[in-house]
């Protein structure tokens, strides 16, 4: 007898082929198909290798729950790993193959684990490699990484791009069968912002899968029907392709949605919801017994899909073992596409009676599977012992249905065991989860109460959010039954039974846990691994349960259940980062002159977020030092310019503004007078430097405070922490002016000389008028509103000119052009390092967090004699010890000698011990000022060690110098230049 | 998590900065005879509750507003927003 290539399903279209290659040899499958239904019906069986013992292993489910047939998408660039084939969409060209086999999948030299079995059971791995503990990196581990183990990442980039995106709603469906269509439909017409989201390809959920007439329909053609008269509702929105891979707190889900054909590879969405629906169905769940994990064994119901969604109709020989109702319309539906059905084992005494035609061979149980590399027959045995051997090629096995409440877990939520359907049912969820699941997927095994479910929960849902439904109707069906017995996995027989085909574990394991002792279900699941596969147990967990319970003479409840967690199911990385990666993995902040910089030399660095020029290379230097000597030497010798825009700005203004800045820096601000800039420590509450910066008084109640560039965002935090949550009834408004001006430092003995170039004629910057630690504002340039502060960061006479930012760019271009006789130069941040430096200011090395005001020899600064941030607290003991670290300079006794950030300080005689640690070194440079390496760092009992030689020892870099302790300030400790 | 925050609506949590404890407002004195005491109470010793907990969050991606939370942090419920301005002036007026 010739049969059709595929029975008819309108869900296959035969008239479209597509052409793909799985392991090097080409196939034809058609438009509708996975690469699952495709191989099938090309007859290919053997799909992959499992886990552990590398047994031959075929398609096992028809969906996302499929734990054996994992496959390798092999593209262009790089491979996908561990795709199921049951959910892969085929596509032509499709290239796979098999995994976890070598040298090919039908010779794997690994099924050698098989053979020694009896060795790698539960818990060998713990057992075996436990000594000695080093050869666990060296060399268990490799090996057993190679033999065990799923695919392997091909480590190219994706070419494709992951984006990330938010979704709201009134209500989420969580599936689109005939709970979630109905729900959707009812939900949709009263008006409210309804997603339904499915994660197959195709709408319909398990009416795919059946052939029976729903209002004298096929139920595919009344999906279409229904899905039509929700699509006409804009308020709908129905996304295929996309599960919903978990449940988190206050009505937010994770999806993940694929695209095809399209530059965009996937969607991660959040989807934020009022109110849920979980019409996710059920999933079908094994029965264990001897080699039930051949080639040719799947479930019943999943036969029933490819035979019934996708047309596939190569079985000659079918044999379905069960133990509840549903398996007879896989029966029929056999029967009726006249494919050979042997019979049904089935273990009940009298099940009912659905078709005489369909052999039944009752109180009976399946206690092995024949074949090698694919199933050639079982054998059966009656209730009065008689055992019989049948003849198949495909056995479909039915031990019930567990309700598929995956994502009701998510938030802690314990599922509960359901006596009438023997299986669990999601728990009652807790308030901030909103989720409810309904149908099949709430234990309603016929399709009418599944309807009826629906209607109740959406109008439920509809009445709670205060809407009314419109008109509406529902579908007629004919009443289906669903009855069964419990029967959890067959005793006879002393080989392997499986239970989780994923992980490799078997009756006996779980058997061999429970006899060590491991019985707590989280115990059990830990030593087995059983359901901790990639499918997380979907087909196994609820009957190692029941194996479990049966070893313990306990109900299964009584046993208890694990959780499931998200996602899902797996998902990569990648779908998660999205777009936040490479150069998108975080913004970057631009200063206002960074063109300038750009076109006139500048090599960058990252400073946080930022880029900062950090130093000009003139044509002739052919090294980064020889640009930033030459900085140095300009600034120090006549003037330079740097754009400091990216220290932070807080504007802080009201009639308390004094008092808090008073109260946020430990150093006393009280008797700052206006048009005066002071040197600002803050302290922690514990004590510890946070920062440092300048506040300038610009009027009675204006202050404008700058921040290290790095903290610019927790001291704004911090202070707006200090005025709402400490302070609140202060009259002080804070905001961070950092991006709207533009700072820039102009440095060096010729620096008043620019100024006054600029400063408009009534604005007076003589060294009378406008002395240091002078600010005011001013204009420049002809009416540019600026502010001015004598500050100075380099130690010479230095000003820092704030102007809206947008008038940096021509600034500096214009301070190029008047400057032209003073030799004026840009300079970038490593020599703006190099002087402050030398002139021993504290910088982002030295305020690392664990260092004090005492230590920064700034102790007596901290004023007691008022309320500040940390004050009380710096008071501390141990805080204030007499030989505490203090900050101090450091010269190497010869001049070439390097000093390294990093190393730590020893007297000259100990040995490189931490016993002996005397301290470290924070920050160093080439000074072309004092023509030698120097550093900072902080010395144990510093300040008394003046004059003294220790070594700076660097056991990384294996570096070790000799160096004299000095004063931290290196360049004009008196502060001279400063005043000039 | 969606935080309902009192002036701008429901928001995602991604949008702020845990800080901890509510009870950070209460900072002690600093011209106390046992202000050193008191403050290393307030800083360091927390109760470690197993249910509703007043915490700190800012709204950093928003409007910088400090909130009081009243958050299960068993079922991760929340059941109260309030901006800090409004917590700290209202605290000595009720139990709360």
């Amino acid at each position: 007898m010739t049969r059709p290539i595929r029975t008819k399903s309108s869900l296959i279209n035969t008239n479209k082929k597509l052409n793909f290659v799985f392991n090097g040899k080409k196939y034809e499958g058609f438009q509708g198909d996975t690469l699952a239904s495709a191989l099938l019906a090309n007859d290919v069986k053997l799909i992959a290798r499992s886990f552990k013992y590398h047994r031959p292993r075929g398609i096992f489910t028809s969906g996302s729950h499929e734990p054996n047939a994992l496959v390798e998408i092999v593209h262009d660039d790089y491979n996908e790993p561990n795709s199921k084939a049951t959910t892969v969409e085929l596509y032509e060209g499709l290239v796979a193959k098999s995994q976890n086999c070598w040298p090919s999948l039908k010779y794997d030299l690994m099924s050698i684990n098989d053979k020694f079995s009896k060795f790698i059971g539960a818990g060998f791995y713990y057992k075996t490699f436990m000594w000695p503990s080093f050869f666990w990196e060296k060399v268990y581990e490799p090996v057993i990484r190679k033999a065990a183990g799923l695919g392997k990442l091909s480590k190219n980039k994706n070419n494709k791009n992951s984006e990330k995106g938010f979704l709201y709603c009134d209500l989420l469906i969580i599936g689109s069968g005939p709970s979630g269509l109905i729900s959707a439909y009812i939900a949709g017409l009263s008006g409210i912002k309804v997603i339904i989201v499915e994660e197959d390809y195709v709408f319909g959920g398990s009416l795919n899968n059946e052939i029976f007439k729903i209002s004298n329909m096929s139920p595919q053609a009344w999906v279409q029907s229904i899905l039509k008269e929700i699509r006409k509702l804009s308020n709908v929105r129905c996304i295929e392709n996309t599960s919903v891979i978990g449940m988190f707190d206050h009505g937010v889900f994770g999806a993940i949605q694929k695209l095809k054909e399209s530059k965009l590879e996937q969607i991660f969405w959040k989807i934020v919801s009022k109110k849920a629906l979980l019409c996710s169905g059920s999933l079908e769940r094994l029965i264990p017994f001897q080699n039930n994990d051949l080639p040719g064994i799947m479930l019943s119901g999943s036969i029933r899909s490819y035979l019934n969604r996708w047309g596939v109709n190569n079985f000659d020989k079918v044999l379905l073992f069960t133990n509840n109702d549903d398996t007879y319309v896989t029966a029929l539906d056999l029967i009726s596409n006249g494919i050979n059905l042997i019979g049904v084992v089935d273990t009940r005494d009298n099940p009912r009676i659905f078709d005489p035609k369909i052999k039944v061979f009752k109180s009976s149980q399946i206690i092995s599977a024949k074949g090698k590399l694919y199933l050639k027959g079982v054998d059966i045995v009656n209730k009065v012992g008689e055992l019989t051997h049948l003849k198949c090629d495909y056995l479909g096995i039915s031990g019930g249905w567990n309700p598929n409440i995956h994502l009701s877990c998510h938030t802690g939520v314990r599922p509960e065991w359901n006596e009438k359907i023997y299986a669990f049912v999601a728990g009652k969820t807790n308030v901030s989860t909103h989720l409810k699941a309904v149908g099949s997927a709430n234990g309603k095994f016929s399709l009418n109460d599944c309807i009826l479910d629906a209607e109740k929960q959406v109008l439920e849902i509809l009445s709670d959010l205060e809407m009314k439904p419109k008109k509406y109707s529902l579908p007629k069906i004919k009443e289906q039954s669903f009855e069964i017995d419990p029967f959890w996995f067959v005793k006879i027989g002393s080989q392997r039974k499986w239970v989780d085909l994923q992980n490799d574990v078997t009756v006996k394991d779980i058997e061999m846990a429970y006899a060590e002792n491991f019985r707590s279900v989280e115990h059990l699941k830990r030593y087995t691994t059983l359901g901790m596969g990639t499918d997380q147990g979907k087909t196994s967990n609820v009957t190692g349960l029941a194996i479990l319970a049966s070893l313990s003479n306990k109900s299964i409840p009584d046993v208890g259940t694990t959780v499931f967690r998200p996602p899902y199911i797996p998902l990569s990385i990648e779908a998660l980062v999205g777009s936040s990666i490479g150069k998108n993995f975080k913004p970057t902040r631009l200063t206002p002159t960074h063109n300038w910089a750009r076109d006139n030399g500048a090599s960058f660095t990252e400073t946080g977020l930022w880029l900062r020029a950090e130093w000009y290379s003139q044509k002739n230097e052919f090294h980064w030092r020889m640009s930033v000597d030459r900085e140095v030497n300009s600034v120090r010798n006549s003037v330079g310019f740097c754009d400091v825009s990216t220290l932070g700005k807080i504007d802080i203004q009201g009639k308390d503004a004094l008092e808090f800045v008073n109260k946020v820096y430990c150093n006393g601000f009280a008797k700052l007078p206006v048009g005066k800039v002071r040197y600002g420590l803050m302290l922690r509450e514990d004590g510890i430097v946070m920062d440092d910066g300048t506040t300038a008084r610009m009027s009675e109640n204006h202050f404008i405070m700058t921040t290290t560039t790095v903290n610019a965002e927790s001291v704004y935090r911090h202070l707006e922490f200090c005025h709402q949550c400490l302070w609140p009834e202060m009259d002080v408004h804070l905001i961070s002016t950092t991006d709207a001006w533009a700072q820039i430092a102009i440095a060096g003995p010729k620096s008043r000389k620019i100024i006054s170039k600029i400063v408009d004629k009534q604005f007076d910057v003589s060294n009378k008028n406008f002395p240091f630690m002078a600010c005011k504002e001013i204009t420049i340039c002809g009416g540019v509103l600026a502010r001015l502060f004598r500050i100075s960061f380099s130690g010479e006479l230095a000003y820092e000119l704030s102007i809206p930012t947008q008038y940096a760019s021509s600034l500096v271009s214009y301070l190029m052009e008047i400057g032209k006789d003073e030799n004026i130069i840009p300079y970038g941040t490593e020599a703006l390092g190099v002087m402050r430096i030398e002139k021993g200011h504290a910088a982002g090395a030295e305020l690392n967090g664990t260092i004090s005001a005492q230590n920064l020899n700034m102790g007596k600064m901290v004023s007691n004699k008022k309320d500040s941030i940390g004050m009380v607290l710096s008071k501390r003991e141990g805080l204030n010890t007499l030989d505490g670290l203090r900050l101090v300079g450091l010269k190497p006794i010869k001049a070439n000698h390097q000093l390294v950030s990093g190393s730590h300080l020893f007297n000259s005689s100990d040995t490189i011990t931490p016993i002996n640690d005397l301290g470290y070194i924070t920050s160093s440079c080439y000074s072309p000022t004092l023509k030698s390496s120097i550093a900072l760092g902080f010395l144990k009992n510093g300040n008394s060690r003046h004059g003294d030689y220790l070594k700076a020892s660097n056991p990384i870099l294996k570096t070790e110098v000799i160096a004299e302790v000095c004063n931290p300030i290196f360049v004009d400790p008196n502060g001279d230049r400063l005043r000039e | 998590m969606i935080i309902d925050h009192p002036l701008l609506g429901p928001r995602d949590a991604s949008e702020f900065i845990y800080l901890g404890d509510a009870s950070l407002l209460n900072r002690p004195k600093w011209d106390e005879e046992k202000s050193e005491d008191n403050f290393y109470k307030y800083l360091y010793l927390r109760e470690n509750v197993a249910g509703m907990h007043k915490e700190l969050w800012f709204h950093q991606q928003g409007d910088r507003s400090w909130l009081v939370i009243s958050r299960n942090t068993v079922t991760h419920e929340i059941f109260k927003v309030e901006l800090a301005t409004e917590f700290k002036k209202n605290m000595g007026k009720s139990n709360d």
